[in-house]
């Protein structure tokens, strides 16, 4: 129940928060009036290194009213989901002997124990007279015979995909305790032409590479597109007018403003935990600095004064500190200083050039590119210094960004030669469940959006 | 791209085409480091810089020191846009594709850095140059080999047409 009302309350604010975008407003399922026992049977503890994933049913939800292909193409896009996660094994639907005739009904749970699906998902989807979608879904422990989970949501048609997303979250919440993160966006440059003279264009879409929507037009070379943690602006680097400099662009209405009036160019991006600064490099003569910008007061702030390029800053997500690169010491290395940069410390000491860093949004690890020996990987390591380990490594691998629950990674992945260009790419914190993430075209600088709620 | 045009023109001259053309992709072949005689370009005009004099230094990996053929090839820009003070340029910074973005961009600052505070400390006005960094954006070389590899490394002078 807990999880029902928290769902609730959730729907509040997405469509108070959200309606510029689209609206999807939850509704609790009318729990079936048999009293079933509220034991918990199925759950994953996701904090062990090597997951079983659990088995899962998910039927063609039923098509009550409306587009028949609905249905089976909610399914579809929650089976995707679970599936690229790791956790759960999405079972064939041909095993499944069971067709419900009702999304309301009890399932016979010997059914399914026979499918060896541990979990079920049950669920329907109709068009309402008023033009709205009404979709729902039920989840159930089959081995428990009780339904763990169930929701309802009125939208636009439109939103169908959204939905389905919101339902993948709530059953990943369910069962693994920890924040889905699949109703979620990327923003990221895509590439188009010869490698020798690229065009790039910012592009948003899902994290699973649909609803894409080009946000510049291709005129101006663009990099690194970071989101807001209010989730409708990112910023960015832009080449127009012939000084590159960082950028703010606001998704919905399109409005772009510069960030500071720097003399000189400012790269290297992203937004503080609470919104309201942008941090960056600002490039003087032969040496790159970190400064941030408040976005109220438009005052500058210089965090780093030394003779070496310090850039790729990234704060904790409580503020409190900001991971950067710098080649003070030689060699790019990564370092933490408090947020007013007061007492830099270096905390990687391996062979190798060490970049890109962003903190988790869980605080527990920080994100990184390694060059090693001619390659180049996306690893992990303790603020403090400990624990490194990579992720992937090969050819070139580079620039990761985190799921908003911190348990995945994007990054993007180039290949060599002329023909050659950079994909974007999933892996989870374990090093397992490594998926390309489709898009049009070539793709680079990935951004994940935080939770859309 | 008014470079490509213009080296398009001088194909028969720049024998040394031959020579880069091992490395495959490539479209911007200018004849800079290399020894090129019996250029045909108009003293004093875009080509013959580019031609005569060489447009652009190279670079050791992550490095912003200077080869001794790139300190013969930025005294003969020296002499050159001394010789023409009509021209203003652009220098522009690149970095190879080898290393990741952000950093990339801030090398190809401190290469153009380097270039710029050369030529002004040989006696060329500074207002006469602005500098520029593409980081990896913008390579002239795509094969994935050390030999277009080490060709990105670059600083390249870019004269205004202006100038003519």
């Amino acid at each position: 129940m807990v999880d029902l009302v928290r769902g609730g309350k959730r729907a509040v604010r997405a469509v108070r928060r959200d309606t510029a975008w689209l609206a999807v407003v939850r509704g609790l399922v009318v729990l079936l009036a048999l009293a079933l026992p509220a034991r918990a049977q199925l759950e994953l503890d996701v904090t062990r290194g090597n997951i079983q994933p659990v088995p899962i049913a998910i039927p063609a939800f039923l098509s009550l009213a409306g587009n028949p292909q609905l249905g089976p193409a909610i399914a579809e896009v929650v089976t995707s989901d679970l599936q690229r996660s790791g956790l759960f094994l999405p079972l064939d639907p041909s095993a499944f002997v069971e067709r419900s005739a009702s999304a309301d009904a009890v399932p016979n749970f010997a059914n399914w124990r026979l499918a060896n699906a541990q979990a079920l998902v049950i669920g329907g989807v109709e068009q309402l007279a008023d033009g709205r979608l009404r979709t729902e879904f039920r989840l159930w422990d089959v081995f428990g015979g009780d339904q763990v989970a169930g929701q309802q949501f009125f939208t636009s048609p439109e939103n169908w995909r959204r939905v389905a997303h919101i339902i993948a979250d709530a059953i990943y919440e369910r069962l693994t305790g920890e924040r889905g993160y699949f109703d979620t966006r990327i923003v990221f440059v895509d590439e188009s032409g010869p490698k020798d003279n690229r065009t790039k264009r910012l592009a948003i879409m899902d994290q699973d590479g649909a609803n894409i929507r080009y946000l510049t037009g291709g005129s101006d070379l663009v990099l690194t597109p970071r989101f807001s943690p209010s989730t409708q602006e990112i910023t960015y680097m832009s080449y127009d007018g012939g000084t590159p400099r960082v950028y703010l662009l606001n998704i919905e209405s399109g409005q772009r403003e510069l960030v500071g009036d720097f003399p000189g160019m400012t790269f290297a991006p992203r937004f503080s935990p609470d919104g309201q600064q942008v941090i960056m490099s600002l490039q003087q003569d032969g040496n790159a600095n970190i400064y941030t910008m408040d976005l109220r007061t438009r005052r500058t702030t210089r965090l780093t004064d030394d003779a070496a390029i310090d850039t790729s800053p990234s704060y904790s997500p409580d503020g409190s500190k900001i991971v950067f690169e710098s080649d003070r010491g030689g060699s790019q290395q990564l370092y933490v200083m408090e947020a007013n940069g007061a007492n830099p410390q270096r905390i990687t000491f391996g062979e190798g050039t060490y970049s890109t860093p962003v903190w988790s949004p869980r605080g527990d690890y920080i994100a990184f590119t390694r060059r090693r020996a001619g390659q180049f990987g996306i690893g992990l390591i303790r603020p403090d210094g400990s624990g490194e380990r990579m992720l992937t490594e090969g050819f070139h691998n580079e620039g990761p960004t985190w799921a908003p629950n911190g348990r995945v990674l994007m990054f993007f992945r180039d290949t060599p030669g002329g023909n050659g260009g950079p994909q974007l790419w999933t892996i989870d914190v374990s090093g397992y469940n490594e998926f390309r993430v489709p898009t049009p075209g070539f793709a680079s600088d990935p951004a994940w959006s935080p939770l859309i709620n | 791209m008014p470079q490509v045009s213009r080296l398009g023109r001088m194909a028969l001259i720049v024998g040394v085409a031959l020579v880069l053309a091992a490395c495959s992709g490539q479209k911007n072949l200018t004849g800079a480091d290399l020894s090129i005689t019996g250029a045909a370009a108009t003293p004093g005009s875009p080509q013959d810089f580019v031609v005569t004099v060489g447009d652009r230094v190279f670079f050791q990996t992550d490095s912003v020191e200077f080869t001794p053929q790139a300190v013969s090839t930025l005294n003969r820009q020296v002499q050159w846009l001394n010789q023409y003070p009509r021209y203003t340029f652009v220098i522009e910074g690149h970095a190879d594709e080898r290393g990741t973005r952000e950093y990339n961009i801030a090398l190809g600052a401190r290469r153009a850095t380097a270039v710029r505070d050369y030529l002004v400390a040989r006696g060329i006005a500074a207002n006469r140059m602005r500098t520029i960094s593409y980081g990896k954006e913008r390579p002239v070389a795509v094969c994935n080999d050390i030999s277009c590899w080490s060709q990105n490394r670059r600083a390249v002078i870019v004269l205004n047409n202006a100038g003519v």
